[in-house]
Order: structure tokens, then sequence, then C-alpha cells
């Protein structure tokens, strides 16, 4: 097979890429119907405590300490999770993008002060950062989804102001300038677009990390006490670590195959999307 | 004065920009908790008597003006006085360095641990990509980097405590073991090899697929290609030219890494009772001892502005480049 035809159309349709879709996929059916399979939601204890999990078809994952409907967890925790996700990353890469495109369009004193910004909000360590953010503005989703944003957009914005820079000074955009295209017209509608593949690369990548994140916190006890999340149920399961040890382990498996199922789309994208790999 | 030195004073000039940029981010935040700053950090922390509201209004100076405010703010932490925690009766700062050691036993052991791996294994993955080799690190980065570190925190302990009972399930001593002397040293490293190993797979995974990219990015230079065609054989061209100058950005990273470290530490001290800054930090979290956290907020920032500076000025002496291009 030519080298071409190996690269041109594999991404997509490599196994890993295929798994980590299908997974996602499965993920996101998990979340949507969640209400349709559990109207009653996932609190209400339906079955003695501890029943063990695979045991019967009504809780095919068990129950918890309390009797509460194991299977019914997960299907609202993908919900919770996946929210918190991708409306993090939104909001992280409309700020990343806002403060890079500025950077990268405007050089001089604008670019120097952002990016001192930029890294400043870098070197601070951003789970403990994510932590007093959460405690002082009370554990709540909109808390734990802005917490999650204002640590993550960095990336983001250096990436963007990189590409900005190097476009800038590109022929099509010096004869925008030349012809009178205002700037904002030029920012988003010439070079945003040129620069999006490596921007929805990172920000895939940031989805994973965004899960992990809300994972952690929820586990220590900082997820919205109203919402059930993989990490919480990681948390309550914990006592019971060494009799319901599958309490602790169910939550953990669906964490893992979402990070494991986002980072295998985004490779594939990656490799899709970015014309350099093709050169070799 | 040498390039060296002008390299030194302009990179410390930085770091106390980020110094200053980090007070202002900590003072802001503590300004958009909602509501009177000393009630809501005394109220959350439970049970405040008025001597302790009065300190903290007295502390933040609240009947000031912000100017004046910030200003007292600035000069505390100047001092590194971080304040006091009500629920723990010390000052904060003195908690934070009782509890450093610890840690620094945790963060220490797992970045060396997973810098040497992750730079062997991810050296080993580019020499041959999509090799078999390849995959099956990649594959094992890929691994390691989802797994959430509190829940393989949790599978280790049930795995090698409570299935083959090897090794203790959390704290740091055994009661009744001497704590001093040989003895002190192996019963603390008994305790320390789960949440080492918890710590270490994910920062491998992260090392790994920096030193990948780092070694696949040097080997599509020229200089290596001149070498190939001065007649060197594969192993001498990545031992001699490609192995070194991959290594270098890797430096930067183990800097770059420290802060996500801690917050590592916090959930692997949590899950195994490891007595150090992350366990004080769920401590923290749990009596919604606002001060606590932020002084642990600032500290760890401190810690990371440090080592970059530190993995900066190596990275620059061993590579004099580094100097004229920043």
């Amino acid at each position: 097979m030519s080298a071409r035809g190996m690269r041109g159309r594999t991404p997509w349709l490599r196994p890993s890429a295929l798994t980590g879709a299908l997974i996602l996929l499965v993920v996101l059916i998990g979340a949507v119907v969640a209400p349709v399979l559990f109207p009653a939601g996932p609190w209400p204890a339906v079955g003695v405590p501890y029943t063990p999990p695979f045991g019967s078809l009504a809780q095919p994952f068990g129950t918890d300490t309390l009797g509460r409907d194991v299977a019914a967890g997960l299907f609202y925790g993908a919900r919770v999770s996946l929210t918190i996700a991708i409306v993090a990353t939104v909001a992280a890469l409309s700020i990343g993008v806002l403060v890079g495109a500025t950077a990268g369009y405007v050089p001089g004193w604008c670019d120097d002060v952002l990016m001192r910004v930029t890294e400043i909000f870098q070197t601070i360590p951003n789970f403990i950062f994510v932590i007093v953010l959460v405690v002082i503005f009370q554990p709540s989703i909109v808390a734990i989804i802005s917490a999650i944003a204002i640590v993550s957009w960095p990336p983001i914005a250096r990436l963007v102001r990189a590409e900005f820079m190097s476009l800038r000074n590109r022929e099509f955009v010096l004869s925008c300038k030349l012809v009178g295209v205002p700037p904002l017209k030029i920012i988003f509608t010439e070079i945003l677009p040129n620069c999006l593949s490596p921007v929805i690369v990172t920000s895939s990548i940031m989805v994973a990390t965004a899960v992990l994140l809300e994972a952690g916190l929820s586990f220590l006890g900082l997820g919205d006490p109203n919402v059930i999340s993989w990490g919480t149920m990681v948390a309550i399961g914990r006592p019971a670590l060494r009799t319901a040890p599958y309490l602790s382990i169910f939550p953990g498996i669906a964490i893992f195959l979402t990070v494991v199922a986002i980072n295998l789309v985004g490779e594939a994208l990656n490799e899709a999307l970015d014309p350099r790999r093709n050169r070799g | 004065m040498t390039r060296y030195a002008a390299f030194l004073i302009r990179r410390l000039m930085q770091a106390c920009i980020i110094v200053v940029g980090i007070v202002c981010v900590n003072f802001v935040v503590v300004h958009l908790a909602p509501g009177n700053l000393a009630e809501v950090m005394a109220g959350q922390g439970g049970g405040a008597d008025a001597g302790y509201i009065a300190a903290l209004k007295e502390r933040f100076g609240l009947d000031q003006s912000l100017w004046v405010q910030f200003g007292r703010y600035v000069w505390n932490l100047l001092q590194f006085d971080l304040g006091y925690s009500f629920r723990e009766s010390m000052p904060v700062s003195v908690l934070i360095a009782d509890k450093l050691a610890a840690t620094l036993i945790l963060m220490v052991s797992s970045l060396a641990i997973a810098f040497m791996l992750g730079v062997s294994l991810g050296m080993l993955a580019a020499m041959r990509p999509n090799a078999i080799s390849d995959v099956v690190i990649s594959l094992l980065a890929l691994i390691g980097y989802a797994t959430p570190l509190f829940w393989l925190g949790l599978l280790l302990i049930l795995l090698f405590t409570v299935k083959l009972g090897w090794l203790p399930s959390g704290g740091m001593r055994t009661i009744g073991v001497p704590s001093t002397g040989l003895a002190g040293i192996l019963d603390i490293a008994r305790h320390a090899i789960l949440p080492v190993v918890t710590l270490t797979v994910f920062y491998m995974a992260v090392f790994i697929r920096l030193m990948r990219a780092s070694v696949l990015n040097v080997a599509s230079l020229d200089f290596v290609k001149t070498a190939y065609a001065k007649g060197m054989s594969f192993r001498q061209v990545y031992a001699h030219h490609v192995l070194g100058n991959a290594l270098l950005p890797m430096v930067t990273m183990l800097g770059v890494n420290v802060g996500g470290i801690l917050g590592g530490s916090v959930v692997v001290e949590t899950v195994f009772g490891w007595p150090g800054l992350g366990r004080l930090t769920f401590d923290a979290i749990f009596s919604r001892d606002i001060n606590l956290l932020l002084g642990i907020l600032f500290f760890s920032s401190l810690l990371v502005v440090v080592t970059n500076l530190v993995t900066d000025l190596v990275s620059a002496w061993i590579d004099p480049r580094i100097e004229v291009s920043k």
C-alpha cells in the first residue's frame, strides 16, 4: 500500500480510534438516557444495601452502602462528568482564544502583559487552585465549572498566540489590512479559522483533563451535593473497600474508560487535522 | 558581567513578577468570597470566637480601604506570615513547615523514578516509531495518564494490603517501631511504596509522552542526518546526538510538573493517610479552613516558581544557547 494511502484514510478507521469513538458514544448515550432508564434518579434506595453485582437484572451493578442502585449512579454520573467537562472546556476555550488572539495580534506591551498573566496562572498548581476556588464559592456545578475553566485556559492562550504571531504577517492577512478590513473581522474570519485544528486537538485533551479534575474534586468531597458523580461514588464506596470493593471499582472504571476514549479520539483528530504528519 | 549573570538577573526579575502576580491572584480570590471576609473564614471554620474574628479583621484590615488592605496583605506575605489556623490552633506557616518533609519524600522519589522510567521508555518508543515496542509503551502511557490517582491508590491497597497483606494500607510509621535509625527509615520506606507508586504511574506517563515527542523532534533535525551521512551507526547517533538534545527540554518539564505533583499528592496522601501537605489540604477542605488553604496555595505556588527558576538555570548552564534566546 502506498504511504499516501495509509496516511490519507486511516486515522478514523484504525482500531484505537474506533474503540475510543465507540466507548465515548456509549458514555454519551448513557448520559442522555439516564432519566429514561432511572426516572427516580440515583438517590432512592432500591434494594438491600451491599447487594453484590451481577446477581440480579434489577440491580446489575449491585447496590451501595445505603441500598442505592450503582447502575443508576453510573448513568447519572456520566451526565454530570460530561456536562462539567464539556462546559468547562468551552469556557476555558473562550478565555484562551480571547487572550491568545489579543496577545498574538497586538504586539508590544499588550502581548507582554497578557503573557505574564498567562504565566502566573500556569504557575499556580492547578488542582490546589481549583480546590481553593470551589471551597470559597461553595461546591456547586457552576462553581466547579468556573474553577476548572479558570485553571485550564493558559495552554490554549499560548497556542493561539503562537499561531496568530506566525499568521499575522502572511500575505492574505496583509492584503485584508490593505483594503481596510476592520481588525476584529480579520481576527475572526481570516486568522482564527486557520489555527482551528491545533486548538480543536488541544481542547479534546482538555476535556479528558477536566473529567479527571472533576473526579478528583468530588472524591475529596467537593462535588455538587445535589448531583451524583463518579468521584463521589468512589468516595462513598471507599470505607467499604474490604467488604464491597466493587463500589469503588465500577465508577473508577467509568472514569478510566471515558478518559482513555477521549484521548484515543483526540489522537485520531490530531493525525487527521495535523498536515505536518502527512509529510513523512 | 558575564552573560550567565545577566541571564540569572533577568530570570530572577521574571520570577519576582510572577510572585507578585500570584500574591495579586490570592488577594483577589480572598475578596471574591461572598460576604464579610472575616465572618466567612471564621464561620466556615466553625464556631470561631469573637477574638479570632477580631484578629482576622485586624490581619486583613477590613475597616480600611482596599489599597491599605492589599498593602497589609503583601506585607504579611513578605514576612512569610500566612496567618493563623483556628482549627489547628497554630500559625499556618508552622503547620506547612511541619508537613513539608513528608510530602517532599513522596514528591522527590516519585518525580525521580517517573523521570528516569519516562525518559528511558519514551526514548525506546521513539527509536522505532510505530513498531510493537512503541505501541506497547504508548499504550502504557495512555493507561497511566487515564487512571485517576485516587482510584489507582485504592486498587493498590486492595491488592497489596487487603488481598496479599504485604504492605501497610496507610500512615507513615508503624506504632512501636523505633522512629530513628535504619529500622525507622525502612519502616517509612515500606509505608511510602504504595503512595510513591501511585504518583509515579501518572507522571511516568507524562514523561513518556514528552520524551517520545522530544526524541522524534530531534531525530528529524539536519544534524542527525549529517551524523548518519558521516557514517555513524544508529546506536551511535542516538547515544551521542539525539539523547542529549532530547533530554534538554525535559529538564524544564521536570520543573513544570512540580505543581501537578503537589496537586496529585492531595488525593494520594488522602487515600494513604500520609501526614504531609496533601493530607493537611484535605483536612483544611474538610473543616473549611480557608486561611490554611490560602497559605497552602501560596506556598505551593512559590515552590513551583523556585523549581522553575532552578530548572531554567540548570538548562541554561547546560546549553548556553538558551541565555541568548530568552
